[in-house]
């Protein structure tokens, strides 16, 4: 059942050691540059992306996923594993029906991506960045992060 | 080499380094590329209710994002300072800028537009419903899809799920529609 056991779910491996959070703050980091350097936070960006109007958005998600697809193959291939020697799992999504949840989700997160020309990563970026003015937007994507968990007995996944 | 670096970064830079941080993160603890799912560790930690969404130890399985994020927080003061883009115009299409100016927008200077995108602009119609609504609609259809542009788009059509490609044709829906029918009755 979806319901109980949503795709979201949280991975049941704990990592609370200083060490291992401070590597994980400094590839946010990392990331935190290139989302600015890029300008992907831009909502220009998101607007010209939105009316195909250079390939830049494109590009940048489209070479992301290859570098990040042949990444995985290579993990998988060789059975790799992580840095505590554990295997790497990356758990499937779950499909029930049509999609539905999928769609609707995403049709509905596509258009808060477009209204407000940031998708999370960037809104944490933009705040980085000085637009202090985006704390009101993450208040208000907690809100409707919290307004769906409330729904979710209700809607159709 | 400072200002070098300081220039934006063309997209076969920027984007097969995004794509570097799913391995890093796989590697460094089996760890999934995935920023939205910080809200819901954020709800989780402070309003959990009796919401049962919220019930389970988000330190567990989610202080690593959180970290995570703080520093993409950081990165982004770097960023904006110390390789601040000398050039205060994001170089957009001209038909972009041309049909953004058609819309209303007169202020192009910065990442974002600073007519709605300010402490000012907020208290306008176009405002409320960009930062205020878009914002709702990002956390509410993130969480309804699970996840977003990284969670989907990167690394879930990166391990050729099919749910993820579902998802960004969604989030493309959504998006052409509020670019097409929705901005330019608000602006």
């Amino acid at each position: 059942m979806a319901q109980s056991t949503p795709s979201t779910a949280p991975a049941a491996r704990t990592d609370q050691r200083l060490g291992a959070l401070v590597l994980y703050m400094l590839v946010g980091v990392f990331f935190g540059i290139i989302l600015i350097k890029s300008e992907v936070v831009s909502w220009f960006r998101i607007q010209e992306m939105f009316r195909f109007q250079a390939f830049h958005m494109y590009g940048i998600i489209g070479s992301a996923i290859v570098v990040a697809a042949a990444s995985v193959q290579l993990i998988k291939r060789f059975n790799i594993t992580d840095r505590d020697g554990q295997p790497i799992v990356i758990p499937p999504k779950k499909w029930e029906g049509v999609g539905t949840r999928y769609w609707l989700g995403g049709i509905i997160f596509g258009l808060g991506w477009a209204l407000l020309g940031a998708c999370p990563g960037p809104i944490f970026a933009l705040f980085g960045a000085g637009i202090t003015v985006i704390i009101v937007a993450l208040l208000s994507a907690l809100a409707g992060t919290w307004a769906y968990a409330y729904l979710r007995p209700k809607l159709p996944h | 080499m400072l200002e070098f670096i300081s220039q934006p970064w063309p997209w076969y830079v920027a984007g097969p380094l995004i794509g570097l941080i799913v391995p890093l993160l796989l590697l460094l603890g089996g760890k999934q590329f995935g920023i939205s799912a910080n809200l819901r560790h954020a709800c989780a930690a402070t309003l959990p209710g009796q919401v049962e969404f919220f019930q389970y130890d988000w330190k567990k399985s989610g202080l690593w994002n959180m970290v995570f994020t703080g520093g993409i927080i950081l990165g982004a003061v770097i960023a904006s300072t110390v390789l601040a883009n000398p050039d205060p115009f994001v170089d957009i299409a001209s038909t972009t800028r041309a049909d953004l100016e058609a819309l209303g927008i007169t202020t192009f200077e910065g990442l974002v537009p600073a007519q709605v995108f300010s402490w000012e602009g907020l208290l306008s119609l176009p405002g409320i419903v960009m930062i205020v609504v878009g914002g709702f609609l990002v956390g509410f259809g993130a969480r309804y899809a699970g996840g977003c542009t990284s969670g989907h788009a990167i690394s879930g059509l990166a391990d050729l799920q099919a749910p993820s490609l579902v998802a960004v044709i969604g989030f493309f829906i959504g998006g052409l529609t509020a670019t097409y029918l929705i901005l330019p009755l608000l602006l």
